[in-house]
Order: C-alpha cells, then structure tokens, then sequence
C-alpha cells in the first residue's frame, strides 16, 4: 500500500499515522494530568515537565491536528465530493505521506532522546542558546512535516479548481470542500514563514549567528512576529476542516440543506483571510508596540464574526429540521456547544485587559483545549462516524458509539472547564507544582481525563471490530446528499463506475431518493 | 489525432485526467499555487531584513558597502540572461523544437554555473575578511556600524544562500532535463514539465531582482565604493 | 516523437519580444546603480528602489512568465502571495515603527 499513489489508499496510510502520533501525545498528557494531581511536582523533575508539555504540544499539533481531517477525511472523500478519479497530483500526494513520516521520524528521534523543553512555541533565546535538549531535531522534524501539509493544500487547491465533476459549479459544492479549499490557502501561504523561522531558529543554534540575539542588534520578538505568523493561521488549518464537517452532518441529520449556504461557504474563506491578521494577540505581554497590540486586538474580534455566521446558520439548519439522533449528531450538537465556549474565551483573551490579567495561564489551555479537541477532534471523530461506512463498507454498534459519544463530552467538559476557573484563579500554565488551593480542581481535570481517554479508546474497539464482525453498509446508510453516496461502500479503485453529472443544488434531497434498489437505512439505532 | 499523437496519449496524459487541457491547466495552476509558497517563504526573510534595516540604519549602510556591487551587478545581469534563455527552452517546447529546448537550457545552466562561481568568490572574500557572522565575526571598518553590523551580514548569507539553495536544485533539476529534451520528451502537446520549471527559475530570478539593491547597494550614495 | 518536421512554423512565438524585455531589464539594472549613487534621501532613495525592482518584477511576470494569457486563478495565486507579503510587511512595522512612541 505504500507505493500505491492511489488518493484512498493514502487517507488509510494517514488513518493509521495520525492514530499512533495521537496516542503517544496522549500518553504524554496522561503523564502531565498525573503529575498535576498533587500540588507538589513531586512525579516528575521540572525539567521533564517541560519537556513533556512540549512533545505533548509538538505531537498533538503538528502530527495530529493538521493532517488529521484534510489527509485523513479529505484524501478519502475530496475527490469523491468532486466526482473525481484523484487528486491532481496523486504522487505529490504520497510523497505528502512520506514527509510527514520523515518529520515524525525526526520527532521521534529526538524524543526517544528525551524530547525538547522549550514549550512547542520555541522562543528564543531557550531555544537558540540556552536549552541542551533536542531541539535541532524536533525543529526540523517540524520543519520537514510542514512541506507535507503544503504539498497536501496545492494538491488539494488544483483538485478543487480542475477536477470537479460537469455541471458541479462552485455553489453547488458541499461545504466541506469550501473549508477544505480555506484550509488549503492557510496551509500553503502560512507554513511556508514557519519552515524560514526554523531556517533561523537552527542557524542560530547550530552556527552561532545571532538573528534573535540582542547582542549583535537582533530581536527576540521578532522570532514570536514569525513564529505567530503561521502559527495563528495554523489554529484555523485546524479547525476549518471540522467547521465543514459539522455542516456536512447537520445537513445530512436534519435533512435540509444548510441555511445560508453562501454565507457558510464564505465565511470559511473569511476566517483563512483574516487569520492572518491578527497573530499578534499571542504577543500582548511579550513587549511588542502597544500601539500593534491595540491594532492585534481590534483584528482580533473581526476574526471571531465569520465563525459566529457558521454558528448561526448551523443553528437556523437545526430549527425545523428533522432531527436524527445518530452518533455524528451527538457529536455534532455536542460541537457547537463546546465551539461557542471556545470561540467566546477567545475573544476575552482578545481583550487586552483582560489578557493582562489571563496570560499564561490555565485559561489560555482551557481556551485552546476547547477548540482543538472539544472542536477539532470532536469533529474529527465525527467525521470518522459518518463516513466510516463509505471509507470501509461496515457499519458500527450505534450503542456502543453513542456512548463513547457520552463518555467524550462529559469526560471533555470535566477536564477542561475547571482549567477556565484555574487559569482565571491565576494557575500558571506549563507549571507542574501549584498552591494547594488548587488541587480540588486539578483533580476534577485529571479525573475527566481518565473518562476522556477511556471515551476515546471505546471506538478504537468497535471500529476495528467492525471492520471483521460490522453488518455491510449500502451505498448510503445515513440517506445523506452528495456525490460520495452515489457510490459504493467502499468505492471502486476509480472512485466511480460511471463518472457523474451533477444537476442539482447542494444538499438538495430528491424525492425518491438515489436510483439504487437498496433501502436507506440498512441499521436502526436504539437510541 | 494523428497516430503518432494517440500513441503519446497513452503515456502521458495521467489516468486520473479526463484530457489534455485539464492535465495542463491543473500543472500550471500548481506550480503556481507553489510559487505563492515560495514568496511567503522569502517573504518571512525580508520582513526580517526591513525590521533589521529599520533598528540599526547605519550598520546596515555600513555593512553593504564590504559588499562588492559590481559582482553583485555583474550576477544580476547574468541571472537576468539566464531567464531569457530559460525563456528560449519553453519556446522551443511550446513550437517541439527538441534542440532549442536542450540549447536553451545548456545556456541557463551555465549561466546559473557563472552565477554561483560569483558567489564562492564573494563568499570565499567574506570568510577571508573574516565577515561571516558567528563565533568567527570580526569588524575592521568603521565602528560607527556598530554591534549590529554582524545582523547585515546574516541577512546578507541567509538571504543570498536561501537563494542560491534555490538555483542549486534548479541546476540540478536541468541536469536531469537536458537528456530528457534532447530524447524528445516534450511535445507541443505536452511540454507542462518545461513550462513549470521555467516559471521556478524566473521566480529565483525575481527574488535575486529585490535582493540586489537592497544588499549591494545601501552604501553607494555617500562616501563611495568599497571593493 | 521529434515533431520537428510536422509543424507550421510561421505561427510560432518569436524570440524578439523577449529579447526587448530583456535588454529592457538589464537598462532597469543599469538604472538601479546609477540611482544608487545619488543620495536622494532617506525614504527617496528605498522608494526610487523600490520601484525600480517591481518594474523588473512587473517586466518577468509579464512577460517571461506569461501571466498576462494565463487563466484568472494564476493571477489571482499571484495576488494573493503578493497580499500575503504586504500584510505581513504593515502588521509587523506596526510594532516596530511604533515601539517607542510617547
């Protein structure tokens, strides 16, 4: 499988990467909520708390988050969204599969090594002068996975240009494919600034030429000026993906097309644009200009506006629809809670007084855990529901499902929302001893992410028991709209038996659906 | 289609494209997807440059004028002259002139060549004047540049070895091609191969086109040239 | 394979167009230095440039690199980079041009 340029085949290849990188940032969360259920670091030395944070960070970002949904969803479904054979570059594709287990590789090398210490943020001067930890390799592990993510966004920015099936115009196109497309743009204009900042970062370090060093007229901030630069973007590469997602499902299980449908599409392409503009709310504190800050912070809250025109279009979608409560929807409306949390503390962080007063702190965590795994992984998870019936042609217990559904909200909510309160109380983040005041919240943290990993595990259990004992999925089991249901699960190697046209609007149900003979629903769900 | 040109459809239009054009429209439209990611790329190292020139002026002024303009003018012309050639090749792909393809790019590469000897010279002068910024960094010019004279220099390396990484994997890219053209690999129906690298090697011309005043020659105006 | 002797050469694209923009470039080369020797002042001098630079630029993209008969998504990858950059540029100068401001 590894030497077939095939775009589904690669998805798989991204399928099994990305779980492994996940578990092992996972174990090093693990490691960290251990260590901070005692107010004394007394688990670990502190100089090993910083380096598990870190990997924590590098793994969970770099090899998780970015590729998880355009590589693994959208490797499998892009092309079958578009009526597509493959992507425009199917051997681009796999050397994008390649580089991202090449920079694993040299990830891992360096953890294997004891890992890096200095926060996946890499300032300088600790990383360039001061820290005696594997930095050199983790930078370029990064640097290496970075030019995968690029491949992947000009392989899928073409795709989406020059190889839609006839009669699919832009506006015809599921939402998915407008994030996706989002994404792509990000991907390909904001890594680029991140490979260059690790060019320095390792020349600093390496040669002894002190870009960032005060003492030959260089600027630490201006390491954090190029390192935000992409690294904000990169938040949005993240999460627009899932944004698509969630409209994909809330179509599907409300049976209606998405209310404001241009304004969704839109609104992706609004949020990779204006990402750019505000990286420097990550730097109020760190001595840039308090003039750029006030600028930061104004751009700040026009970014929040495109997300917030998701939320309220996903919402109108819900009213009046004809609800299913399928595991994809649990996640779905389980989402959109955890989104609107999540984007609502950004815009406090935002806010320059009060990130005087949060900075650095549990806040900060609780803020981005929101998104990143309320949002982005929750999202990711869903994604793998609905379409694991199309990727593998099996269906999964609808029990077991909506409970790790269950198990994954409340474990999540436990764990991160008494990290609002910590941070707010004034717990610093990437320390590992606290004032005991706080443990009663820490150990609520460490407790709902026991339940977490346990609602993360259950799937890995019916997913692969599906995949030997799981019933057959018929073309469309969910009675969704889109080209992906009009072929069979799992499709043909070509994707398609017969290339299709495409004669309708997006979403738009048919009445009678699809012209095949089987029946919709092939499982009922016992909720 | 003639036979000979269905003989080529087999071959060279890929399974996943319905036609020619698309196949053609889909090359060009990534390669130029890529060069956005490359300016990003540089972008970052002359946003550096501007915020460097912007806090210390005079170590900058200072710093360019150990930079010898005329080979920097002399590259400028050269890398310019190689775009043309390189322009020659495409030319000869679009009209399936299989020698101009392989004279055109013969001609770039060894302009590339002339290039990059410059640049072992200006860079060999550098080491020599012990100029090359880190451990071994010692100034003997005016020490009104001050501390910061060292940074013009780790731009000057950073940003002119950024780009001559660039051509290397240009001229080795070309070494591969010339065989290629002159085995009649390109056609006037398919030549996106050439077409694509044509438009990488005009993009490290264009980014040598920025670097060249900015490097070579901040020092000019004022107290005269330094060799 | 060597489709030399099938085609219609009177069609062809000719080299004279190209071999203008050349000498057109290494002029503006030209130009470039000599205006570097005259002391125009501090923000003239990057201008004048500056501006030399994106005619060169202007003359690649144009011509060498056929933009102008290239489809509008070509164009607007350009564009696009080009925002990119001018972005980055005024966001970040606004820390640094206003650092220490009253």
């Amino acid at each position: 499988m590894a030497a077939d340029h095939r775009s589904q085949g690669i998805a798989i290849l991204y399928l099994l990467s990305v779980t492994v990188f996940f578990s092992i940032g996972g174990l090093y969360a693990t490691l960290i909520r251990l260590e901070l259920l005692t107010p004394k670091g007394d688990l670990f030395q502190p100089d090993t708390y910083n380096r598990l944070f870190t990997m924590h960070g590098v793994m969970m970002i770099f090899f998780f988050l970015i590729p998880a949904v355009p590589a693994v969803i959208g490797n499998f479904i892009l092309p079958l969204m578009l009526g597509a054979k493959d992507v425009a570059f199917p051997k681009l594709n796999l050397a994008s599969w390649y580089l991202y287990m090449i920079g694993a590789t040299f990830t891992l090398y360096s953890l294997v090594h004891g890992g890096v210490d200095t926060g996946w943020t890499f300032y300088t001067p600790l990383s360039t002068t001061h820290s005696n930890t594997y930095t050199t390799a983790t930078a370029l592990g990064i640097f290496v996975n970075g030019f995968s993510g690029i491949f992947t966004g000009v392989n899928f920015i073409v795709t989406i240009h020059r190889m839609r099936a006839p009669g699919l115009t832009w506006f015809r196109l599921p939402l998915f494919v407008w994030a996706s497309y989002a994404t792509s743009l990000i991907q390909v204009l904001a890594t680029p600034v991140l490979a260059i900042t690790l060019v320095l970062l390792f020349l600093e370090r390496t040669f002894g030429i002190g870009f960032f060093n005060p003492a030959v007229g260089g600027d630490p901030i201006l390491f954090q000026h190029l390192f935000w630069f992409y690294s904000h973007p990169a938040v949005y590469i993240m999460i627009l993906p899932s944004l698509g997602v969630i409209s994909e499902i809330i179509a599907a299980f409300t049976r209606k097309p998405i209310f404001g449908y241009k304004f969704v599409a839109f609104s992706s392409i609004a949020i990779a644009v204006f990402g750019f503009l505000v990286w420097g709310h990550h730097m109020f504190v760190s001595g840039e200009s308090p003039y750029a800050a006030m600028v930061f912070s104004a751009l700040t809250m026009l970014v929040a506006v495109p997300s917030a025109v998701k939320v309220f279009n996903w919402m109108a979608t819900l009213y009046r629809g004809s609800i299913e409560y399928s595991t994809p929807m649990f996640y779905a409306l389980g989402f959109i809670g955890l989104f609107v949390i999540g984007g609502l503390t950004g815009l406090m962080l935002g806010t320059l007084g009060i990130d005087i007063h949060v900075h650095d702190t549990y806040f900060v965590v609780a803020h981005f855990h929101y998104i990143m795994v309320g949002g982005a992984l929750m999202a990711y998870l869903w994604a793998l529901h609905f379409w694991w019936p199309k990727i593998t042609g099996r269906l999964y217990s609808g029990f077991w499902s909506h409970l790790s559904a269950l198990l994954v909200f409340v474990g999540f909510n436990l764990t991160f929302f008494p990290q609002f309160i910590l941070g707010y109380l004034g717990m610093p983040r990437r320390y590992h001893a606290y004032p005991p005041e706080f443990q009663v919240l820490h150990v609520l943290s460490t407790a709902g992410a026991s339940v977490l990993a346990l609602g993360y595990i259950v799937p890995l259990i019916y997913f692969l028991w599906s995949l030997k004992y799981g019933a057959y999925a018929g073309r469309n089991p969910w009675g969704a709209v889109g080209l992906e249901w009009e072929t069979t699960s799992p499709p043909p190697v070509h994707n398609f038996e017969v290339m299709p046209t495409v004669d309708h609007e997006a979403y738009e149900h048919r009445v009678p659906p699809v012209a095949e003979q089987e029946p919709y629903r092939v499982v009922k769900y016992g909720l | 289609m003639s036979e000979a040109a269905s003989a080529h459809h087999r071959t060279d239009l890929a399974h996943h494209f319905e036609s020619y054009e698309q196949q053609k429209q889909s090359s060009l439209l990534g390669m130029w997807v890529f060069l956005a990611q490359e300016i990003m790329f540089f972008a970052g190292l002359f946003v550096c440059y501007v915020v460097y020139r912007h806090m210390h002026p005079a170590a900058f002024a200072f710093g360019s004028q150990h930079l010898d303009w005329r080979l920097g003018a002399l590259n400028t012309g050269v890398l310019i002259l190689s775009s043309f050639t390189m322009v020659v090749a495409v030319v000869g792909a679009q009209t399936g002139r299989r020698k101009m393809i392989v004279c055109g790019l013969i001609l770039t590469l060894l302009f590339g060549a002339v290039f990059l000897g410059v640049k072992v010279v200006e860079y060999g002068a550098k080491w020599q004047h012990h100029l090359v910024p880190g451990p071994h960094f010692e100034w003997h010019g005016d020490p009104a540049a001050g501390r910061a004279v060292q940074m013009f220099f780790a731009m000057y390396f950073v940003m002119t070895g950024m780009h001559a990484l660039h051509m290397v994997v240009g001229m080795g890219i070309m070494l591969v091609m010339i065989p290629l053209a002159w085995g009649g690999r390109w056609t006037r129906e398919n030549h996106n191969f050439v077409e694509g690298f044509g438009l990488y090697w005009h993009f490290v011309d264009l980014v040598w086109i920025f670097l060249f005043p900015f490097l070579y020659l901040l020092g000019l105006a004022g107290s005269g040239v330094h060799g | 394979m060597d489709s030399d002797r099938q085609h219609d050469a009177s069609h062809d694209p000719s080299l004279t167009p190209y071999a203008l923009v050349l000498g057109a470039l290494l002029a503006l080369t030209a130009l470039t230095v000599l205006a570097a020797t005259v002391h125009f002042g501090h923000p003239w001098s990057d201008l004048i440039a500056l501006l030399i630079a994106l005619s060169k630029a202007g003359l690649v993209i144009t011509f060498f690199m056929h933009v102008r008969g290239s489809s509008p998504m070509v164009k607007l990858s350009l564009a696009s980079g080009a925002v990119g950059v001018l972005v980055f540029f005024l966001l970040i100068l606004s820390d640094y041009l206003t650092r220490f401001l009253g």
